[in-house]
């Protein structure tokens, strides 16, 4: 295999859902500078690789009004990150940022400038919509057709390469693009960055995300932590990058992952309680359960089972979420009602068991010892943390289990280089398969 | 209007006003610009500003973008203005609303911005656009600075509850659709963003602007500013700030002997100064009986920036009274503009009374 027995971490200032406790008197604010500079500042003394801000383009709503249970509210990306990188030195500065409703031509001139004045540091997560509900906030409004969101995503990717790799042969070259959905005319706008160009993100999961990742990505963040579906889900993005002209070793996995750690197993469960109960409120776990049900179930006691009631099946609002599917709501609540009764759930046990899937729990030792584990098999080369309160929910981590993963061997002791694509252990751009040819 | 604080603020981009199209390698070093927005802060300026364009001004010249390199400074700096250009022709509207709210969370309410226009055929064949008429221009640029005003309103200074008796972060009540509708876009929001410190930013604008807080005007001479001036404020400008390019007498060179060796500088049409610190200084207490500031374009940052902070700053004060920003102090604190409430506020407040 060829990947180094070492393990990363990146973070992701969330900003949004009820990953991040916002009811604790331990809960910072969302919004102040200082809360992202602490975390930021946190995750550089951990070696972090990389830092991540999310983009949300239109605030959420449940049944025509804005979702008020929820964090919500968060900064520009590539601004917040242009001030973090003058109090950091080392970490990657990573922007989410939307191929549907940003300009290629200014969003490649945006992220080359963010490269430059973070010295190397800047990475790109590439995201991308297909609603007229986002789009009603921009002047194309909601424009490009479901099939087309990734045509256009890798469309405009190989346009912003261009741009960025005709920074190197001077500011002025002229870029002509002319495909379908991204089309313009201008010239290189900056020189290249320490790193070539910035580092590429991706997170998609469906055949055509997975496609678009093996073709485009230099990380994928997964949504599989579990140690059987990373390896799987590595092995078959693995098998997708020579048909693109790549090497196993151009593609890095980061899933996702929450981590609630302690000095021993059983306290650190004891925290899991406090932190999931914390997460879903009682109000949360009936919100949860709405858009599938489709109406209003505030009537329903989150401490009780799950409605016996059928949902409606008509489209509402429009924004029922990615379950909903017209008739699936009804199998989806049938499903849902009998795990529940099957294992004596209520609403909002159920709730915290299916939204806590993605987390560690456990003592430094015996989550390091697990860590091992996805090392030894290769399937992933980092996690993508999300902490559960800010700005201190890294300092476990920080502070219990990055010694415990030194100590074993696989976690660097220092910043192997200065920039992004340098410390997450990608070639560099002239030693890619595709210039090699 | 004897009340309204006088600022000087600072063009800082590129390496000085005399050749905006200079080498550009050392205008991309962050180090550099770190180093000169904290002698700038050190002095006393009331603010920084950041030109911009759509394009590479020439074809050898780059930038790093203007809220970019404002934010970098936010967290390095605690008392100064940031005022960089976004331009608003062919950006999204939302996405500029909400980089500059960032930039006034990032700096705890010390952002403004410079409203800029620009639509030629060549920045449009970069977005893919179609080139616009100076009518147009304007047009855009009064739609973009109102819908940037009520997205900053967006939000009610309120809107965050973290009530857990009720289990609601947000108070839906304290939010807003925005539903600006005009000739070229259309805007539903809310923002993104919580309601900037400021409320808000400050508005930099030039003359033939509607919605501006700071009036840039220029002139070749201090009449044509004193009318210009009287103009602005007739149009109802809140404040109005001279532009001024200067080249100082400096390390025992004369002003002359400095343009001299710099070459030709391109005329902007602005007022130009010459000679030493205290011509300067008698020149800016002149326009301060016409104008609320000035915003000085230096030939050379790395000699004028410290002159004029050496010796014209401190004489300001004694002659002017000027006074520099203080840590902790919003832009709009430094410029005696007051903090709003949210339009949409004082609506609900209006039917509760």
């Amino acid at each position: 295999m060829t990947t180094s027995r070492r393990i990363q971490f990146g973070v992701f200032f969330q900003g949004v859902n009820f990953g991040t406790i916002w009811s604790s008197d331990r809960s910072g604010s969302q919004y102040d500078f200082e809360s992202f500079r602490r975390i930021a500042q946190t995750a550089e003394r951990g070696l972090f690789s990389a830092f991540f801000l999310g983009e949300g383009l239109r605030l959420r709503e449940h049944f025509g009004r804005i979702h008020e249970l929820d964090i919500a509210g968060r900064p520009d990306a590539q601004t917040q990150l242009a001030a973090l990188a003058s109090v950091t030195e080392r970490i990657g500065l990573v922007a989410t940022q939307n191929t549907t409703y940003n300009d290629p031509y200014d969003l490649a001139k945006r992220l080359n400038s963010l490269d430059l004045l973070s010295e190397g540091r800047a990475g790109w997560n590439i995201v991308t919509t297909d609603n007229a509900w986002t789009g009603a906030n921009f002047r194309r409004g909601g424009y490009l057709e479901h099939a087309d969101r990734y045509r256009r995503a890798a469309q405009f990717v190989v346009a912003a390469q261009r741009l960025w790799d005709a920074g190197a042969d001077g500011v002025g070259t002229p870029v002509s693009v002319a495909d379908q959905l991204v089309s313009f005319e201008g010239p290189a706008p900056l020189p290249p960055s320490a790193q070539g160009r910035p580092v590429l993100f991706q997170a998609g999961d469906s055949d055509e995300g997975r496609e678009f990742a093996a073709s485009s990505a230099d990380v994928i963040f997964s949504a599989h932590p579990g140690l059987e579906d990373a390896i799987s889900f590595a092995a078959d993005l693995r098998r997708r990058l020579p048909a693109h002209g790549r090497a196993v070793d151009e593609l890095k996995f980061f899933p996702g992952a929450q981590f609630i750690l302690a000095a021993t197993d059983s306290e650190a469960r004891e925290k899991a309680d406090w932190v999931t109960r914390a997460q879903v409120s009682p109000q949360t776990a009936i919100r949860f359960l709405e858009p599938i049900w489709g109406r209003d179930l505030s009537e329903y006691d989150a401490n009780g089972p799950l409605p016996d009631i059928d949902p409606v099946v008509e489209e509402v609002d429009g924004q029922r979420g990615s379950l909903f599917q017209g008739r699936r709501a009804l199998e989806t609540a049938r499903e849902w009602r009998d795990s529940a009764a099957a294992e004596g759930l209520s609403i909002r046990e159920f709730v915290i068991k299916r939204s806590s899937l993605r987390t560690f729990v456990g003592g430094y030792s015996s989550i390091a010892d697990r860590i091992v584990q996805y090392v030894d098999a290769g399937a992933v080369d980092g996690f993508n943390v999300s902490p559960y309160l800010v700005p201190e929910g890294l300092d476990d981590i920080v502070d219990g289990l990055i010694p415990e993963l030194q100590e074993r061997g696989v976690y660097p002791t220092e910043y192997v280089g200065s920039t992004l694509r340098e410390n997450l252990g990608l070639p560099a751009l002239g030693e890619r398969a595709e210039f090699a040819a | 209007m004897s009340d309204t604080p006088f600022a000087v603020a600072l063009e800082l981009d590129a390496d000085g006003a005399h050749s905006p199209s200079g080498a550009a390698s050392g205008t991309l070093s962050p180090r550099r610009l770190a180093a000169r927005g904290a002698a700038a802060e050190r002095f006393g300026f009331t603010a920084v500003t950041f030109d911009d364009s759509p394009l590479p001004v020439a074809d050898s010249v780059a930038r790093l973008d203007a809220v970019q390199r404002a934010a970098f400074l936010a967290p390095l700096t605690s008392a100064i203005g940031l005022v960089p250009v976004a331009h608003v022709a062919f950006s999204e509207p939302f996405h500029v609303a909400t980089q500059l709210a960032s930039l006034d969370w990032a700096s705890n309410g010390r952002a403004g911005w410079i409203a800029a226009a620009s639509g030629t055929t060549r920045e449009a064949a970069a977005y893919g656009r179609e080139a616009l008429s100076d009518d147009d221009l304007r047009r855009e640029r009064d739609d973009v600075i109102e819908v940037a005003r009520r997205l900053w309103d967006s939000w009610e200074d309120d809107a965050v509850i973290q009530d857990a008796a009720t289990g609601r972060y947000l108070d839906a009540d304290k939010l807003h659709y925005v539903d600006f509708e005009g000739e070229s876009f259309l805007v539903k929001g809310p923002l993104i963003t919580p309601r900037p410190p400021q409320g808000q930013l400050v508005v930099v604008a030039p003359a033939d602007t509607t919605g501006a807080d700071v009036t840039l005007v220029t002139g070749s001479g201090p009449a044509e500013i004193t009318d210009a001036a009287s103009r602005a404020r007739a149009a109802g400008a809140p404040l109005v700030w001279a532009e001024v390019e200067v080249v100082l007498d400096a390390r025992a060179v004369s002003a002359a002997r400095r343009l001299d060796a710099l070459g030709s500088w391109t005329d902007a049409g602005r007022l130009r100064y010459a000679g030493d610190a205290d011509g300067l200084v008698a020149l800016i207490a002149g326009l301060a009986a016409s104008v609320d500031g000035v915003r000085l374009h230096v030939a050379e940052l790395d000699v004028d920036l410290e002159e004029v902070g050496r010796a014209v700053l401190p004489a300001l004060q004694e002659r002017i009274g000027f006074r520099s920003p203080r840590a902790g102090e919003t832009l709009r604190d430094a410029l005696g503009l007051e903090r709003s409430l949210s339009r949409y506020a004082t609506t609900a407040v209006k039917e509760f009374a």
